[in-house]
């Protein structure tokens, strides 16, 4: 039989691609469009070349915000992952608890992101909060609308408390796809509960933590909202991290010109890093 | 050396997964449990490791009750129907793992795992992760393992089962003689009745949590004391059909079907049981008997024919050795052999087979 040929199939793919264009690929446009050029408003454009990255890329506040972001990240990641795995080792297997549990762990993914940070706020407000006055009342000089170690301590703590449910989650998931006969097979062979998830459970979950990881740290990297209501990015410029001073370039100062630039700088970091990482995991993944 | 299971019984809640089971097994041998799944085998083979305990009866090994010892105590080792390898190890260090536990000399773990690797023709494998090998390599992996620790106790779970056709049939034919000259009990569980007749040794017929026979292989097929173990032992199922018997006479209650027997039997109704492969489309034996039948269908696999086809009121099987095309609906004429029939009494207990 013979293919006829019809390209009227392509008017199927035209809602997806409208759908991409006006979600991603216009608005990206958009900024590239002033990432290269200096406005005065009144739509009145001047060709800057690379002058904004030039800018950007020297420029000590930017090495500042990417410094205290990169901080951060690792920071979350270090604690988030491990203690995650944690708890989901030690999660019920069966019964009742599992459904308690997952609830539980739930919870905090489905609370919005700015209510977190106002919660926050409020939990570790030095005089009325709970954290903040406890923490006081135990001696400690706590204050994090003026110390900017303890906004950090704050910063991550919400963090922690946010995130580390997903990779609870995911790992757990993992953890069940395990057969049970590898348990056994071990009991068999008298392995230590070490070696165990040392050679079997980590290997089986290297997928779901790679997601995990990735997730986490796109989303540390890119974190606004919590920390944008909890301390505003203060004090001072503490806890501005790349995000929350990208706005402060853009909608505060209005200097379109070079936060557009910062943004497809910032854009081009996250990209790379996913890419790497991304490629680096499964890499291994094939020599398994 | 034996292994003796003493009145064990598992329940979980109130279910029965095994009831009261006498077994024994002995020095050297091959024992297979055969029964469908959810038989028992799996719960059988864990109360034999000490994976679990039983809820009652005992456990002998070497007349040493063994009851509540765990299993890193025993010198057990299992294969399971999964390929269950360490996932990061190279093939060398997964064989190697057993014998690192128990803390033996890295130059004598180098040569046994050498041995174990030439008897599994893992040899050139062993550098490489069990991902990068193919079913019935991992498998080999996974048996390796079983053989290198010269465990008293070998358990392979339906080792076979997740292999395609032609390694399983590879596989199964080299078991026998990596266990010949061992010192060690080996048992075998399978749904296949095949993969006992092949391994030999004992077999121990199981259904729903009973065990319904226990003997010599051949004895359990040939002679199979009852009628539920020999439709456990017989793949294609067993046909099963009602006869009468007056004098020397029997003949099926379902159809004009008679032949002569010398059978030292009260006259009466019994049940027959005869095996596809003695229902064909050819004379064999000396006392064979004509049967007529509709086809339902006819499946071709290779040498063999496997015949539906309907006699009375029953579906009957058969089994016959070449290509015998038959259509659908066709009348057709077929073969048994009465030197071959199973006879039980109503209580479906064997009382004859000649």
């Amino acid at each position: 039989m013979n293919k006829t040929v019809n390209q009227k199939a392509w008017f199927f793919v035209v809602p997806v691609f409208v759908l991409v264009a006006f979600n991603a690929i216009i608005p990206l446009m958009t900024v590239v469009n002033y990432a290269f050029q200096e406005t005065f408003g009144n739509n009145v454009f001047m060709w800057e070349g690379t002058r904004w990255f030039k800018q950007i890329l020297i420029s000590e506040r930017f090495h500042a915000a990417l410094g205290r972001q990169v901080l951060f990240t690792l920071i979350i990641l270090v604690i988030q992952i491990p203690l995650g795995i944690f708890i989901a080792l030690n999660m019920p297997k069966e019964g009742i608890g599992v459904p308690i549990c997952l609830v539980l762990m739930s919870m905090p993914l489905l609370i919005p992101w700015n209510v977190v940070g106002a919660m926050w706020n409020i939990f570790a407000l030095p005089d009325i909060g709970f954290l903040g006055h406890s923490l006081n009342a135990m001696g400690f000089d706590y204050n994090f609308t003026q110390q900017s170690g303890d906004a950090w301590f704050t910063t991550i703590l919400m963090d922690v408390w946010h995130w580390t449910s997903l990779v609870v989650l995911l790992s757990y998931a993992g953890l069940r796809s395990i057969q049970p006969a590898y348990y056994q097979a071990a009991e068999i062979d008298g392995a230590t509960r070490w070696a165990v998830f040392r050679h079997i459970e980590l290997p089986k979950m290297k997928k779901v933590l790679t997601i995990a990881i990735l997730l986490r740290f796109m989303d540390s990297f890119m974190i606004y909202t919590e920390p944008f209501v909890l301390t505003g990015g203060g004090p001072g410029n503490a806890t501005a991290f790349l995000s929350i001073d990208l706005v402060k370039m853009a909608l505060g100062q209005f200097d379109l010109g070079p936060a557009a630039a910062m943004s497809l700088i910032y854009f081009f970091i996250v990209l790379t890093v996913c890419w790497v990482f991304y490629n680096l995991m499964m890499k291994n993944e094939s020599q398994l | 050396m034996s292994l003796e299971l003493k009145g064990i019984e598992k329940k979980i809640g109130e279910e029965t997964h095994i009831y009261t089971t006498d077994l024994k097994f002995e020095k050297n041998t091959i024992n297979v449990l055969l029964g469908s799944t959810l038989a028992g085998k799996t719960t059988l083979m864990q109360l034999m490791a000490g994976l679990d305990k039983p809820t009652s009866g005992e456990i002998y090994f070497n007349d040493k009750n063994v009851t509540g010892v765990k299993v890193q105590k025993r010198n057990v080792s299992m294969v399971y129907q999964q390929f269950i390898n360490y996932p990061n190890f190279t093939v060398y260090e997964n064989i190697a793992s057993p014998l690192k536990i128990i803390g033996i000399e890295k130059s004598e773990i180098d040569q046994r795992v050498g041995k174990v690797a030439d008897l599994l023709k893992l040899t050139p494998m062993l550098s490489k992760k069990p991902m990068e090998l193919s079913g019935g390599q991992q498998q080999r992996t996974a048996l390796a393992r079983a053989l290198v620790k010269d465990s008293d106790l070998i358990l392979l779970d339906e080792p076979l089962a997740n292999l395609d056709f032609k390694l399983r049939e590879e596989l199964r034919e080299e078991l026998p003689k990596l266990f010949k000259d061992r010192d060690c009990i080996v048992v075998y569980a399978t749904t296949e009745p095949s993969d006992a007749l092949l391994i030999g040794g004992y077999t121990a017929t199981l259904l729903e949590g009973k065990v319904i026979q226990h003997g010599k292989t051949l004895d359990v097929y040939n002679k199979p004391n009852n009628l539920d173990s020999a439709k456990v032992f017989s793949d294609p199922p067993m046909n099963i059909a009602d006869i009468s018997k007056k004098g020397e006479t029997c003949s099926l209650l379902s159809d004009k079907v008679s032949w002569k027997t010398n059978l030292n039997l009260k006259d009466g109704n019994y049940k027959v049981g005869i095996r596809p492969h003695n229902i064909t489309t050819y004379k064999e034996g000396n006392n064979s008997i004509e049967i007529n039948g509709k086809v339902i269908i006819s499946e071709l696999s290779g040498s063999e024919s496997m015949i539906h086809f309907n006699n009375g009121d029953l579906n009957w099987v058969s089994l016959s050795e070449g290509i015998h095309q038959k259509d659908v609906g066709e009348n057709t004429k077929l073969f048994m052999n009465a030197d071959e029939f199973l006879y039980f009494d109503s209580n479906n207990r064997l009382v004859g087979n000649v």
